[in-house]
């Protein structure tokens, strides 16, 4: 690397580091915070960053095990959150899975086959995928209490309608899938066809292995924004134990009823699974997320 | 040959079923959904028989999901702005005519005096009228038992009659209880001492009009209005839902107690929005800067927990300031106190409010305008950092005249892309502050914090009115925003298809 350095670099690089560091230390204060409130005793307890008398009353309690204190009080869990974790994870797991298959294929019609309307509908796609859900939930709402008469696993208050309200987003993971099939040659295809494979064998066999990466990170995109889905869920669903984990966790902080250090452990709980994934994916999201998509 | 047959069955079969679905639908007077699931057999047919329509049924699933769940709703929408869909306009008007000839009420001119005697499986009730006395065989209140027959009688039955508190204990299951005598009429009870006849409270006559029948008042369909109203102009609640045409958004423009909140609300939507793209880019071009700089080093370590706040799902993190702004308890307030000696009233200030939402926002949205621009900055060409060392550039003379002007323009479709998200940013208000603190003096419940997304949302799901049709008309302008946004978008990124 040949390069002309300005004098003051050194100077610089120690003044870059130590801003970095503050802003880190800012930035992590409320996670820190959080956890260290998961540990303290109470729900109105202050305290430092590191509690002085550590108590695991809030895990318990967001295990959904009563806790007993040196009392002998002994409290029950307030919310059933692993319930609701469990209700995110199998609503996001089936719609991703459903996502997955149908914007996959579609993405293969669109990347391989030419017919009326291509452009159309693709451009189409890209502008309706930008109004947000939460302003048509009066009509969503309207839709599934009609199809809740005579369909009843797909009614109101059921998982069915959120995971089937889920697949109006698919836009996104369409274009992605898209660009992906875009820059695969489409040679060895060709080849397959002219062997007497038909269009599906070919998607199948050859284009499909090919992509696992892409169809991956769709996989995780799809699924982290259906665990982040709040407006439709909350609308849709009513039951206490039907609650997906973004609509259930706001029950911790009425005015009313201030759980703070259950709240903490709880959102420490169900947060750092989808944390953990997150970062550790982050190198595929990313390029996937800037093709277009803003995080909901 | 079986494929063939299975194929056609099970064609034949999903068919059948949405016929049936169609067919219940229309018989229920709801024609949108009829017609919204007649299109979509239809079109599913097409594509799946057509054999010139092959390609088309790798995309019909999706295009079938965003019509049935993007489409439809936004239409749907826009079509509830035009009209007075609300709780008090909620049914349609056949419904409305049943609710209303269902209603009853007594008649104080036959009553009759009663005691109840308890008996083997339940109780006897013996009624004494004027003319003449009745008496029912034992009904069994326990049982839920809500429909009896009565008699006429000659005699009271024997034993004690039931005390007045043992009355009070059944008056649950008394206030349900409804007599038939042998001519067809209906007793209920009127006091704790007596039980009335019961009339239907309204007759419809042939020309539509309504006839009280306690009152003797004459009431007329409105279809303007969707309410029975009489000649004084007393309206009959429910009413049914009927077109207003434009008056929504007449309202919206002319009522102040509506127009001066939507007014406030949209400025501070636009304002905010606005904001978070700017502080969001600043803070984000600047980290991606230092973190693409060749002399730092550690910078995977850097990298990861500057994006930390971009993987903890949002709806956890809005929840977590939420209560770490807490004016009381929360930790913000604390540390604030122990240095500067201040308690700011964050939820309940407007202006600090508005300041912790893009506190908030700022925290949750860097990290994806790092991304971005770290992914940007990578195209720029080294050389021209070379060059501009040589001639003795500083770190903020590149900044401005190299890089900004290079990034700007691949940049543009993201920052409008985040802008149309940012206006429309639902969960941070819903979950952070629910608008408050509320605008005082305005007729929908409306919020100094709160975006046009969370006003409408309010006004359809909050208020007490249930204002559908206000709602709507409101979304429909947004819809307008965000189309005309994305419409932008779409040239300047010059999408190729």
């Amino acid at each position: 690397m040949a390069m002309v350095q300005p004098r003051s670099t050194r100077y610089r690089v120690l003044v870059s580091h130590l801003g970095m560091l503050a802003f880190i230390a800012i930035i992590l204060f409320p996670l820190l915070m959080v956890i260290s409130i998961s540990f303290r005793s109470g729900n109105f307890a202050s305290g430092s960053l590191l509690p002085e008398n550590p108590s695991l009353e809030h895990w318990y309690l967001a295990l959904g095990i009563p806790y007993t204190d040196e009392a002998g009080v002994t409290t029950q869990p307030p919310f059933p959150v692993l319930l609701w974790l469990w209700n995110s994870i199998k609503v996001a797991v089936v719609s991703s899975v459903l996502i997955l298959a149908l914007s996959t294929t579609s993405a293969y019609a669109f990347a391989r086959m030419r017919f009326a309307g291509k452009g159309f509908v693709l451009k189409s796609m890209l502008i309706f995928q930008m109004f947000p859900p939460v302003l048509s939930l009066v009509a969503l709402y309207a839709l599934f209490d009609q199809i809740g008469n005579h369909v009843s696993w797909l009614g109101l208050n059921t998982h069915g309608a959120v995971i089937v309200a889920s697949l109006g987003g698919m836009a996104l993971h369409i274009w992605t899938i898209k660009g992906y099939f875009d820059s695969i040659d489409r040679s060895l295809e060709e080849a397959a066809i002219v062997d007497g494979a038909t269009t599906w064998q070919a998607f199948r066999y050859i284009l499909l292995p090919l992509s696992v990466p892409i169809l991956v990170v769709v996989f995780i995109l799809a699924f982290i924004m259906t665990i982040m889905e709040y407006p439709m869920a909350s609308v849709l669903l009513v039951d206490t134990d039907k609650l997906t984990l973004a609509v259930g966790a706001q029950q911790y902080l009425y005015e009313q009823n201030y759980l703070w250090g259950d709240f903490a452990a709880a959102a420490v709980l169900s947060g750092l699974p989808i944390t953990v994934i997150f970062l550790y994916c982050q190198k595929w999201i990313v390029g996937g997320l800037t093709a277009g998509g803003v995080k909901g | 040959m079986i494929r063939v047959f299975l194929k056609w069955g099970a064609l034949a079969a999903l068919v059948a079923a949405a016929l049936y679905l169609i067919l219940a639908l229309y018989v229920q007077h709801e024609f949108v959904f009829a017609m919204l699931f007649l299109v979509l057999t239809a079109s599913a047919v097409a594509v799946f028989v057509s054999k010139r329509l092959y390609a088309h049924r790798y995309i019909f699933p999706a295009i079938a999901g965003m019509g049935l769940f993007v489409i439809f709703p936004l239409m749907y929408t826009v079509g509830i702005g035009f009209t007075n869909y609300s709780a008090s306009n909620l049914l349609s008007f056949e419904q409305v005519n049943e609710n209303l000839l269902s209603r009853t009420y007594q008649s104080e001119a036959v009553s009759y005096d009663y005691k109840a005697f308890e008996r083997e499986g339940g109780y006897v009730f013996y009624l004494e009228g004027e003319h003449q006395a009745l008496v029912t065989p034992p009904v069994d209140l326990a049982d839920g038992e809500t429909r009896a027959p009565v008699f006429p009688a000659d005699a009271m039955p024997e034993g004690e009659p039931l005390a007045i508190r043992d009355i009070i204990q059944l008056r649950q299951s008394l206030s349900e209880l409804k007599l038939v005598t042998d001519d067809n009429r209906e007793l209920s009870q009127a006091s704790l001492r007596s039980f009335a006849a019961i009339h239907p409270q309204f007759t419809r006559h042939d020309n539509g009009t309504l006839t009280n029948n306690q009152t003797g008042e004459t009431y007329f369909p409105n279809h303007d209005t969707g309410f029975y109203v009489n000649a004084e102009g007393q309206k009959l609640v429910p009413g049914w839902t009927v077109n207003i045409g434009w008056d929504n958004y007449v309202k919206v423009v002319t009522d102040p107690s509506i127009s001066g909140p939507f007014l406030q609300i949209f400025v501070w939507t636009l304002s905010f929005a606005l904001a978070t793209v700017l502080f969001t880019l600043a803070l984000g071009l600047v980290l991606a800067n230092l973190l693409q700089w060749d002399q730092i080093r550690g910078k995977g370590f850097y990298r990861t927990m500057l994006i930390l706040p971009y993987a903890v799902p949002a709806f956890i993190s809005i929840l977590v300031f939420k209560g770490l702004f807490n004016q009381n308890f929360g930790e913000i307030n604390l540390v604030l106190e122990g240095l500067f000696g201040v308690r700011p009233d964050w939820f309940s200030d407007p202006d600090l409010a508005r300041t912790m939402i893009l506190i908030v926002n700022t925290w949750l949205g860097y990290p994806y305008m790092m991304l971005l621009c770290m992914g940007l900055l990578q195209a720029i060409p080294r050389d021209l950092y070379e060059a501009s060392a040589m001639d003795g550039a500083g770190p903020i003379n590149n900044l401005f005249n190299i890089t900004l002007p290079l990034i700007i323009k691949p940049l543009m479709p993201l920052l409008i892309a985040s802008f149309a998200f940012n206006f429309n940013n639902f969960v941070l208000i819903a979950l952070l502050t629910g608008g408050a603190p509320d605008i005082i003096g305005a007729s929908t419940p409306a919020g100094t914090t709160d975006l046009l997304v969370s006003y409408t949302y309010r006004i359809a799901f909050q208020d007490s009115g249930q204002n559908f049709g206000l709602a709507a008309a409101i979304a429909t302008a947004i819809f307008i925003v965000v189309g005309a946004l994305s419409l932008i978008n779409l040239k300047l990124s010059k999408i190729k298809v």
